[in-house]
């Protein structure tokens, strides 16, 4: 597709998207035989509805109820400065009580890595994890940190100036993740 | 010299209501709101404003407003520092200026003050090269008061359009009254002022509220009841014959709420004078916010500080 300039290419559907997760939540009961330890906590926007999703295929799969919670962490991002307050953060709501628990972190695309190492910072003051790992429906790779996924959906090889657009059901109508290049 | 070194300054200062846009402010309702949370965890602490410094510059007596911006700055992790007049230099004839460019030459992010006199956070500003925030200058403004005011109203009313509150008291000296009117008008809010004529300023109307003599009238049809102390450290001689005369016909005793509504909230600034503007049983009563509105001040403030030292210089 191209319009004014910008181009995109489609690179999950909504069936994909379904059958990515449903192999990444495979992939999380293979590493974690126990379920009943894990606790999902999606990244709001996005990671958060993934999050659920996931659990209700761990659930079709094993039959355990994984807990889910959604992490806010706008106040631990290390861009306040560059970028100014933000006075839209949503509520984080994180039931279970995460100590000694495998807490899977769930976000949409892994990127530089830096909200993700806000993410780990927000749950620990929350409580101490015996564990953390970390779900992304999408690396695009650029990470600027040490930081690296145990489930990845999907690897896309992107440029640092292409925008990677993911739109799911619960908040944005459409389930579709689409790579951007140019002004749009 | 000095002015010319530190003014220039083009972060924000909150100086009064009008500094704040409506949208900003439900801004900072909703922050502050996620800031009560976190005020409600174990480890009540988060890395935010890491390496900012808040200086509270208080020339008049406070427990609320000075613990409350000091406990909001150390839970965001800033470095707070408190001065207050009585143990400072201006004991030695130090001048507000002086005292203000000296604390500014350390280099603060923020500085909040206090002041009997309106008027001081504003000249504070210009010559700070820092974000001010008005602690209460006078009987001008108390903007955070305000604020966390309105936080209360909301979490309680959830809207605050044609919500009917009535500040009852001495309005005459009170900055909480004006910064409430100010804040309550921007959302449409039904305004009611109730004092003594001696207590109520003249041309109130001006201000789109409206104006009446009686509490019964008050309190009769009010969503939010609000309580203000006499401020006698403020006062002439003679604005009323005596404090039992006041409490007479002012106090919201447990008869006057008779006729309030079922879900009427109280709120009060404090310090509260038992017996004289609110009575005791009144105070600690199911209507009753007042201790709510101080858990409000720290998770407002820290939403404040937060909005004016959060970003960059722009």
């Amino acid at each position: 597709m191209t319009t004014n300039g910008s181009s995109s290419r489609l690179i999950l559907n909504h069936d994909d998207i379904s059958r990515t997760l449903a192999r990444m939540a495979h992939e999380i009961t293979e590493k974690n035989p126990d379920c009943s330890s894990l606790v999902l906590v999606g990244i709001i926007t996005r990671g958060a509805p993934l999050a659920k999703r996931l659990a209700e295929k761990i659930k079709s799969i094993t039959g355990t109820d994984v807990p889910v919670g959604k992490l806010d962490v706008t106040f631990y991002r290390d861009d306040i400065a560059q970028k100014g307050p933000n006075l839209n953060a949503s509520p984080t709501e994180i039931l279970a009580d995460v100590t000694g628990k495998t807490v899977i972190l769930v976000d949409d695309v892994l990127f530089t890595g830096r909200s993700i190492r806000a993410g780990i910072d927000a749950i620990m003051d929350i409580g101490r994890p015996g564990r953390i790992q970390l779900a992304a429906l999408l690396d695009r790779g650029h990470r600027e940190l040490p930081i690296r996924a145990d489930y990845i959906g999907k690897n896309i090889p992107t440029s640092k100036s292409e925008r990677v657009k993911v739109k799911l059901k619960e908040t944005d109508g459409e389930d579709m993740v689409m790579v951007v290049s140019g002004n749009d | 010299m000095t002015d010319a070194i530190l003014s220039g300054f083009k972060g924000r200062h909150l100086l009064r209501m009008s500094d704040l846009t409506a949208a900003e402010i439900m801004g900072l309702i909703n922050t502050a709101m996620r800031f009560k949370e976190v005020s409600e965890r174990e480890v009540k602490k988060l890395p935010t404003l890491r390496g900012k410094t808040v200086v509270n510059l208080f020339f008049e007596a406070s427990t609320r407003t000075r613990t409350s911006f000091e406990i909001a700055g150390k839970r965001l992790s800033a470095d707070v520092i408190n001065i207050s007049a009585q143990t400072s230099s201006v004991t030695k004839g130090e001048t507000f200026k002086d005292t203000v460019l000296n604390i500014a030459a350390m280099k603060p992010d923020a500085l909040v003050i206090r002041h009997s006199a309106p008027g001081t956070a504003l000249y504070a500003s210009k010559i700070a090269g820092c974000s001010v925030v008005n602690g209460g200058d006078g009987a001008h403004a108390h903007p955070t008061q305000a604020l966390l005011d309105l936080l209360t109203m909301t979490e309680r009313k959830k809207n605050l359009e044609n919500l009917n509150v009535s500040i009852i008291g001495d309005i005459l000296h009170s900055r909480v009254a004006r910064s409430n009117i100010a804040a309550l008008n921007m959302f449409n809010a039904n305004v009611t002022v109730c004092a003594p004529p001696t207590l109520l300023p003249h041309k109130m109307e001006s201000m789109g509220v409206r104006a009446t003599h009686s509490i019964a009238e008050a309190v009769e049809g009010a969503d939010v009841i609000m309580m203000l102390r006499l401020q006698t450290e403020r006062m002439a001689q003679g604005l009323f014959p005596s404090l039992r005369e006041y409490a007479d016909n002012f106090c919201l005793s447990a008869k006057v709420m008779k006729n309030a509504k079922k879900d009427v909230i109280i709120m009060h600034p404090g310090p509260i004078n038992r017996g004289v503007e609110i009575a005791s049983d009144v105070a600690d009563g199911p209507y009753s916010v007042i201790l709510n509105q101080v858990t409000h001040g720290v998770a407002m403030r820290m939403a404040v500080l937060y909005l004016l030292c959060g970003g960059a210089e722009s």
